[in-house]
């Protein structure tokens, strides 16, 4: 990483920290959206798919038409697609919604790595990026804090969708729907659809994630780019106790953890470069054990979530 | 395991979970197994229940006729679909099914790639098959048989003076053994923490694979792998060899007898039967004095220990080192091949043939369709999301149920 490299020791906690946004956004995308998804009482661990069809074809839409924001919504819809086939296979009798996600990962990966093949060569346009430390005389430092428009995008998501759960009617009917389905049924509101919208809103904006990770960071296409950050997003859901801005927060400490293998190996400390790179998953494990537990259910988990109601 | 004796509560608990018990069996492995499952359990779920013996058979008969029909059909639609997937992308549908099954199952040569294929998925397949039946999606596969064939590796490196009977025996110990423990933990983890099952395995890939790359990069590095790092080889003489002139090894008699074994230990044994009844209802079961901890954990290690050893033949059998060719998807693949066998390991036999057959089939769809090897993912995608939709499908038909006497 550039940061490292002429900043010396202090190269580690600037890239850490510039990577805490850099790298914490697609998993900001992606654990909001599945907040959204869980919070209907379904859990979508396809989004992991999802992340890899979203890069795939905004990287594509970006190349053929110049355009990086055509990229982006043509990712979302593509993300939409995804949740649709979810959504509609996960609420068929007896299917199990934690197989069907295990599924559209293998689904959602085969199509994006099929359709991928021709773009892992070509240069697409790439998001433009904002400036926060041109201030600074360093271009390490000016270069470790360009932030990209997406990240203020997904801030903005977040805190809506906490105002959306509290403060509105729809929210309410999701919150229902994923507490008690059927006392959500005896109000008149139909199941079925508030959990498809969920899925397919949740979807979309998982979907924009991967346009992020195709699009500027780390800025390319290829069948690697995804690492299971969709995964570890879901994970993240959990620890953030289904709280879209605690989903912030806690999206933040994952990009953090993702840079600092590179950050490390950038001041010279190479010796467990493979090690640090997979302290992410480590950090997902740990908080996991951490926060999760046997002897209550956890404070904010929609009641439906995991009863296969 | 929580529960202290039997309470007034519990008692009412359990009078509500015993019918539960016999529901919630058919619920989770569908009508079309029910019958090999709620026969040993009828005891304890509804002592009442004594089914006269030509409706029984009957019944098994035409459940059994659902249990192949079904996945049978949902292979077949699968096809169709892939077939319109192929057409949309530019090739010939029959042409692609023409060569998928000349390099899978046409020729000696063919069936012999399927089969080398096919033997570390069936080894695979079993780390999911054996969880589900405790209720525990777990898909940490692929993790297991990276850790197995890395530690494998390093046993078998550890004793170079060692027969090769002995250097074998060693490693496949060492694959089991460090497979087993790895699965054993995200058993654990769900046991002692509730971490999710899924969740937590599919990380542990992710961290398996990190450590393959440290130690192949590090500490086992051979200074001489350049372009593609890897352990110090394995010398030829002490390698798995191929049974009789066939290119196949004897990693396919390991999984083939695998299946046979947990088959028998799932059906058959009171330990297959304590895991189906905590799979069914898991309240019920520690109310029934089961030992839930000691059968999820054991449960688990046996999970882990066959990927493990599928990793040591991937080793000793073809890869001849510990290298990054290690983690090559037979674990994923193996997900589905459980799914598909509908968690049943005779099944998983067959289905690991026509899921190797599959594997075998991508350098020929890219050579001569110009299809991206990707291809083969996408059909097991399409399977996958086919055989779940048909889940919903069991007790649908009239034909498939017996007739009401």
């Amino acid at each position: 990483m550039s940061a490292g490299e002429s900043l010396g020791l202090w190269g580690v906690p600037v890239a850490v920290l510039a990577g805490a946004v850099r790298g914490g956004t697609p998993f900001l995308f992606v654990s909001v959206g599945e907040c959204l998804t869980e919070k209907s009482g379904k859990i979508n661990l396809g989004l992991e798919g999802v992340l890899l069809m979203g890069a795939m074809s905004a990287y594509a839409v970006s190349c053929q038409t110049g355009s990086p924001w055509v990229g982006v919504a043509a990712a979302g819809c593509a993300g939409m697609l995804l949740g649709a086939i979810h959504a509609w296979l996960s609420q068929r009798q007896r299917v199990n919604d934690i197989a069907v996600g295990i599924a559209m990962i293998v689904f959602g990966s085969g199509l994006a790595f099929f359709f991928g093949k021709p773009y892992i060569q070509p240069l697409a346009t790439q998001l433009p990026s904002l400036g926060f430390a041109n201030w600074s005389g360093n271009p390490a430092v000016r270069s470790a804090f360009r932030i990209c428009p997406l990240f203020f995008l997904g801030v903005a998501a977040a805190f809506a969708m906490r105002w959306f759960f509290k403060s509105t009617r729809w929210g309410l009917y999701i919150r229902a729907v994923g507490d008690k389905p059927d006392a959500a049924r005896a109000m008149g509101i139909s199941v079925v659809k508030v959990r498809t919208l969920s899925i397919m809103a949740g979807s979309f904006l998982a979907g924009i994630g991967g346009a992020y990770l195709s699009l500027f960071y780390p800025g390319s296409w290829t069948e690697r780019i995804s690492g299971g950050q969709g995964i570890m997003a879901v994970a993240l859901v959990i620890f953030a106790r289904w709280n879209p801005v605690q989903c912030l927060w806690a999206s933040l400490l994952f990009g953090g953890a993702q840079a600092l293998g590179p950050a490390l190996q950038g001041v010279g400390v190479s010796s467990y470069y493979y090690l640090f790179n997979a302290s992410p998953y480590i950090l997902t494990l740990v908080v996991m054990i951490a926060t999760c537990s046997t002897k209550q259910t956890l404070a904010g988990a929609p009641g439906a979530l995991g009863s296969g109601t | 395991m929580r529960t202290n004796g039997t309470s007034p509560a519990d008692l009412v608990l359990q009078a509500a979970c015993r019918p539960a018990l016999a529901t919630r069996h058919c619920k989770t492995t569908g009508p079309g197994m029910s019958e090999i499952q709620t026969e040993p359990a009828a005891p304890v779920a509804s002592p009442a229940a004594g089914p006269k013996l030509p409706s029984l058979m009957s019944r098994r008969w035409r459940g059994m006729l659902e249990a192949v029909a079904i996945p049978a059909g949902a292979i077949f639609v699968s096809i169709i679909l892939f077939g319109f997937f192929c057409a949309v992308n530019g090739a010939n549908p029959f042409a692609v099914y023409a060569s998928i099954n000349k390099a899978a199952f046409a020729s000696w040569y063919a069936w012999q790639e399927t089969l080398v294929r096919a033997a570390p998925l069936m080894l695979c397949a079993l780390c999911t098959a054996i969880p589900i039946r405790l209720g525990l999606v777990i898909i940490g596969n692929e993790g297991a048989l990276v850790i197995g064939g890395l530690f494998a590796t390093a046993a078998g490196l550890a004793v170079p003076h060692a027969s090769p009977l002995a250097t074998q025996i060693v490693m496949a110990g060492a694959g089991m053994l460090c497979g087993g423990l790895w699965i054993m933990i995200v058993g654990a983890l769900k046991y002692f923490r509730g971490v999710n099952e899924t969740i937590s395995g599919l990380l542990m890939n992710y961290i398996a694979i990190a450590i393959l790359n440290q130690m192949v990069n590090g500490p086992m590095r051979d200074p001489s792998s350049l372009n593609k790092p890897s352990s110090y080889p394995i010398p030829d003489e002490k390698m798995l060899q191929p049974i009789g002139s066939t290119s196949i090894h004897w990693g396919l008699v390991y999984g083939i007898v695998a299946c046979v074994i947990v088959w028998f230990l799932v059906h058959h044994t009171t330990f297959g039967f304590k895991m189906r009844t905590i799979g069914g209802n898991i309240r019920a079961a520690r109310i029934a004095g089961l030992p839930v901890g000691s059968v999820t954990l054991i449960a688990c290690f046996i999970a882990g220990a066959l990927p493990g050893l599928a990793g040591m033949v991937e080793v000793a059998a073809v890869n001849g080192s510990a290298n990054e060719s290690l983690n090559a998807w037979y674990g994923n693949s193996g997900i589905l091949v459980a799914f598909l066998a509908r968690q049943n390991a005779l099944a998983v036999i067959v289905v690991s043939i026509l899921l190797g057959g599959l594997l075998a089939s991508g350098g020929i769809l890219q050579r001569v369709h110009h299809l991206p090897d990707a291809t083969t993912l996408v059909f097991q995608g399409l399977v996958f999301l086919v055989i779940l939709f048909s889940e919903s499908l069991y007790g649908r038909w009239k034909i498939f149920q017996e007739k009401a006497a």
